[in-house]
């Protein structure tokens, strides 16, 4: 009786059909249209009395032409960005193994206690009396970041690592600057092998770029850097672990050269995942160094921000720290916003004190993890790098030789020569598989950079997973099943994406088609 | 730890696989005398509960904004944020994914922001915009950079009714890459002559409006001056509600935009994250800072989004770059679209009218408190008082009767006279009985 | 006759009495990829041997685009404005860069003729 209409229960002979649909759908894999397309300028999706009239104070400024923004009800605000959402992948999706960028897990908790509206819903500029639990929360974030780094004092206010460089980087500038010696240090020591915002940021406060070239073993020469040091030079600037997955070992030697030499040593610490809890970059002899909140201390990525990026302070650059800062004193816990208190202070960097929704995140994150939990985070992603590099070494090329990494292990592209593929090709693939690729070429060092950083967040069984879906493509290339990856991907929302199309002839917004002749 | 899934099982038959003694072996290259030997002196893992507990002891301390008469602006305002924008932006595809760089698999974020380029190019009637900045006020310097590139000259002049910690940020970025940055004296009034001020070798001339103490301003004057003498307009706003009932900078003429979105979709949130809009005349597409999403079409012909115009960025141009950033405000810029999607034209230019309505109506009703001056003619959700006495103490007094009245403006102009003046705003979530609550505090304080 | 010299840079120069028309050579652009944008310098900026005078972009990559020798720019090929893929289509025909006045033609002498180019190119692998 259940089943009277006689309907299959098996599949059949129905798989495997190539099925042109109506809507352009493939079932659940759902095309969205354009805001633009499929809202309306009179729609809205919030209810708002219109106010009792009265005398505007615009003076004759008054907005009277069509803006051009559409509008969608609730529900088909929801349905737009439910789909779009679909077209992404992401960490609670799947292994997102970026080399640099350390996906790692964003607990839910973290943004709950974001959104506590003692944190969430509180003003930059109501008075400081009304808010003594947001600035403890900062000092104690701050104890933290300066206990972990083995620091003397932290700049909260950079609002991503790049805008933390500038914040480090200025702080060098004031220091020099205060010595007289502004006209003659010009010169910023770089490393082949840093990431991108570090020659930019030195070059836009002014400095010039030397780069230091790697050694064969993808590490820096303290020899090369003292040779490379004089009266000319301000600071050098090194990712530790550097962005090869090494760690620098002659770091105490070049710290101790740069200082004896008069300059100042920025440490990029987009890497500290690494380390944390196993050294600290103060008794390295670092100066300045950034944090990345949204990658050590896993507040959200967010498809591209925000971040935020305290940056830790050497005793010597402390005092040119920017405004506003925390001071305990006699009269207890308070923001310090004018720059006449703060004489040496290089001055300010944002409107207001820092990334306070990242604060709360990263705290709740730390407080979690505690002094212990942190330091076995560190050993638990380095050790997942390790285990994937000794899992794919005897298919997979590395530039520096097969040698213990730190969170991220480098491969290059020298194994895939024979096969005619490149390194995009493999990451494209990897879509297929249902992974997103991990960092390629970069480090520039490395010719057709694969950089893969698992984080600690992974199982043992996911690892080994990914572990095998990487030798299958592997081997695949080695036997030239090239098709494999030549067309790649195929079962993502999009195939590959034409970019020379979108720079030649730029359409950066949606512009209504002129009307189709009927 | 509940973060970790790694067991210890786990751990020794990794290590067994790899051929290590110990994880040890794996920080052999850190000086043997660097390596910390035990644990930090700092609290050891709690749980979620003892961590919730922690942190909402420590939010209980802070009077939120909703839960009290409120009043404060001056750069950050507080909406109503519709449910539906805050459970969106928690969605994992959005609030756990990274920058779109493998486009196949990220259409999501790459077509949100092709809508919040169109959105914000619109609301500002500009030609085009980028995927957003930190917030407004790094946004403003990195306009006044672009204004350097593209005039060859290297000097801005700065509006004394533009935001002080704008004129602050824009000064230290100034002092640090060695150009020259002239800032006005405070134009309570607005009205200063800021033409009088270009000379030759002047590239921009950086104007707020609203500006910092709620004067609308009309800059289709200065912009014809800037024309002739070869500067460029720098427009900045500070509450993006505005642009849904004041003419758009685009409109008056300026060249490029810099703004503060914050008031759409996200929350007070203590200082940030924020979203910082920048959007700019076509012709100075190429000098544009930041990430900008591009249409194109995949390998079976469908439409699709993409970063592009990627060699301007410090990824591919390192010492060149027309900027050192590598990101923008991705959830916070997806905050924005969702709401300005919800709110429509209609509901905008609505939620703007209401702005304007409450705050006429409290300048009204602070106006009749005897010893209180409304100073401005003009103005949209925000304007300036002057009280008897001195405006900060004033403010403490007030937040001690339950009411956060605005900012002092001694806070954001110290030493400079002007300890009578406090900036009042008041938005679409004041009621009629917060506005006479204030009014009678007021009164009662004075 | 014109002849045609090549810089280590890969920039070519087709000399005609003492002007030449500068562009880049077809390694060059094949080794960049599609050619999206191409900045071109202002009619009559003068540039020395060797600095930057215009620059290409691909999608990935953006190189700067050498004057092999001394010059000043008196013609601009306004065309790879609208059309940069005509780099990549016809690199020594019609996706000249510049023409230069040359200022010092004997910084020519330091080039390499079209044989010697042709080996250093196979010596880049």
């Amino acid at each position: 009786m259940l089943n009277r209409q006689i309907r299959a229960t098996t599949a059949g002979d129905s798989a495997r059909l190539e099925v042109e649909t109506f809507t352009s759908n493939r079932g659940l894999a759902l095309e969205e249209g354009l805001i633009f397309e499929i809202g309306r300028a009179e729609v809205t999706g919030v209810d708002l009395d219109e106010p009792a009239p009265f005398e505007p104070r615009l003076g004759g400024l008054e907005r009277k032409d069509p803006i051009g923004l559409p509008g969608l009800s609730e529900p088909e605000t929801l349905r737009h960005y439910v789909r779009l959402s679909q077209k992404n992948y992401s960490i609670d999706s799947g292994l997102y193994p970026l080399g640099s960028c350390t996906m790692k897990h964003n607990p839910r908790l973290n943004e709950a206690v974001a959104r506590l509206p003692g944190f969430a819903d509180i003003h930059p500029l109501q008075p400081q009396s009304t808010v003594p639990g947001a600035l403890e929360l900062i000092e104690d974030l701050a104890h933290w970041l300066m206990t972990l780094t083995g620091m003397d004092a932290v700049a909260m206010t950079p609002k991503a690592g790049a805008h933390g460089e500038v914040c480090g980087m200025m702080a060098i500038k004031a220091a020099i600057e205060a010595k007289g010696e502004g006209e003659t240090r010009r010169i910023v020591l770089a490393p082949d092998s840093a990431h991108g915002t570090n020659p930019a940021t030195a070059a836009r406060l002014g400095f010039e770029v030397r780069s230091i070239p790697a050694r064969a073993d993808g590490t820096v020469d303290a020899a090369e850097v003292e040779r490379l040091l004089g009266p000319d030079v301000a600071a050098i600037m090194l990712t530790n672990p550097n962005t090869c997955g090494l760690f620098e070992k002659e770091i105490v030697e070049i710290a101790a050269a740069t200082r004896n030499a008069g300059a100042y040593f920025y440490c990029d610490g987009a890497n500290f995942n690494a380390i944390m809890g196993k050294t600290r970059p103060g008794d390295l002899g670092v100066d300045a160094m950034h944090l990345n909140l949204h990658k050590t201390f896993s507040t959200p990525h967010g498809g591209g921000g925000p971040g935020a990026g305290p940056v830790v302070l050497s005793g010597r650059l402390a005092p040119f720290a920017p405004a506003p800062f925390l001071r305990r004193d006699e009269n207890g816990l308070r923001l310090v916003e004018r720059l006449d208190e703060a004489p040496y202070s290089l001055g300010r960097l944002a409107a207001f004190h820092g990334q306070m929704g990242m604060f709360v995140r990263a705290y709740a994150y730390m407080l979690s993890h505690g002094a212990d939990g942190l330091r076995q985070a560190a050993e638990d992603a380095v050790l997942s790098a390790n285990y994937i590099r000794a899992s794919l070494n005897d298919l997979m090329s590395q530039p520096f030789g097969d040698r213990p990494c730190m969170h991220e292990v480098l491969f290059d592209d020298a194994w895939l020569k024979p096969t005619g593929l490149t390194t995009l090709d493999f990451a494209k693939a990897m879509i297929d598989e249902g992974y997103h690729p991990m960092t390629i070429y970069f480090p520039l060092v490395a010719h057709g950079a694969m950089l893969i950083e698992p984080t600690e967040s992974e199982s043992k069984a996911s690892l080994d997973l990914f572990i095998a879906t990487m030798r299958d493509l592997a081997m695949a290339a080695r036997r030239g099943e090239t098709e494999r990856f030549l067309g790649a991907p195929v079962y993502a929302p999009r195939r590959r994406l034409d970019e020379t199309r979108a720079a030649r002839n730029p359409v950066l917004k949606w512009t209504r088609p002129p009307p189709q002749p009927v | 730890m509940r973060y970790l899934p790694l067991t210890s099982e786990d751990r020794s038959d990794m290590l067994a696989r790899i051929g290590a003694s110990g994880v040890d072996a794996f920080f052999s290259d850190i000086p043997a005398e660097k390596r910390l030997a035990q644990t930090l002196d700092l609290p050891l893992r709690k749980s979620e509960m003892e961590v919730s507990r922690l942190l909402s002891g420590l939010g209980a301390k802070n009077t939120a904004a909703g839960s009290v008469p409120f009043f404060v602006g001056a750069g950050a305002y507080k909406h109503h944020i519709p449910a539906s924008v805050d459970h969106l932006i928690q969605r994992s595809e959005f609030l756990t994914s990274y920058t779109p760089y493998q486009p196949e698999i990220a259409q999501g974020t790459l077509q949100y922001i092709f809508e919040f380029q169109t959105q914000v190019a619109a609301l500002t009637g500009m030609d085009v915009a980028n995927a957003s900045m930190y917030d407004g006020s790094t946004a403003t310097v990195e306009a006044v950079l672009m204004a350097h590139r593209i005039t060859g000259k290297r000097k801005a002049v700065l509006s004394g009714g533009l935001h002080p910690h704008y004129a602050e940020t824009v000064r230290t970025f100034s002092h640090m890459t060695g150009d020259a940055s002239t800032a006005l004296p405070p134009d309570v009034f607005a009205t200063e002559n800021m033409g009088a001020m270009i000379d030759a070798d002047t590239s921009c001339v950086v104007v707020q409006t609203p500006d910092v103490f709620g004067n609308l301003r009309d800059l289709s004057p200065l912009a014809e001056i800037c024309k002739a003498k070869g500067a460029l307009l720098i427009a900045v706003f500070t509450e993006a509600v505005s642009l849904g009932l004041v003419t758009p900078p685009g409109a008056m003429g300026a060249d490029i935009v810099a703004g503060e979105g914050q008031s759409i979709g996200n929350s007070l949130n203590f200082g940030g994250p924020y979203v910082g809009l920048f959007a700019a005349k076509a012709r100075y597409l190429r000098q544009i800072p930041g990430r900008l999403c591009g249409e194109t079409l995949d390998a079976e012909g469908r439409r699709g989004f993409v970063l592009t115009l990627s060699t301007r960025e410090q990824h591919i141009k390192r010492d060149k770059a027309t900027s050192n950033i590598c990101t923008n405000s991705g959830l916070c810029c997806l905050a924005f679209t969702i709401h300005m999607t919800l709110l429509g034209e209609a509901g905008l230019r609505r939620l703007a009218r209401i702005n304007h309505a409450n705050a006429v109506d409290l300048a009204d009703r602070l106006g009749a408190v005897s010893g209180v001056e409304v100073l401005n003619k003009t103005f949209f959700n925000e304007f300036t008082i002057r009280v008897p006495c001195d405006g900060a103490e004033l403010i403490e007094r007030l937040a001690e009767k339950g009411v956060l009245g605005g900012v002092p403006v001694s806070r954001l102009l110290p030493g400079r006279g002007l300890d009578d003046l406090i900036l009042v705003a008041s938005s679409e979530v004041n009621t009629p009985d917060d506005r006479a609550a204030y009014a009678q505090a007021l009164r009662g304080a004075l | 006759m014109p002849k045609i010299l090549y810089s280590k840079d890969h920039e070519y120069i087709r000399v005609d009495g003492d002007t030449g028309i500068v562009g880049i050579t077809d390694y060059a652009q094949s080794q960049l990829g599609d050619v999206v944008f191409v900045e071109l310098p202002l009619i009559g900026k003068n540039v020395d041997k060797g600095a930057e005078a215009a620059v290409v972009e691909s999608v990935k990559a953006a190189s700067g685009v050498n004057a092999p020798v001394s010059g000043e720019v008196i013609e601009i090929n306004r065309a790879l404005e609208e059309t940069p893929a005509v780099v990549n289509e016809d690199p020594a025909g019609k996706g000249w860069f510049m023409k230069l006045k040359l200022s010092n033609p004997s910084e020519l002498d330091a080039l390499m003729d079209e044989a010697a180019y042709g080996a250093y190119v196979q010596t880049l692998g």
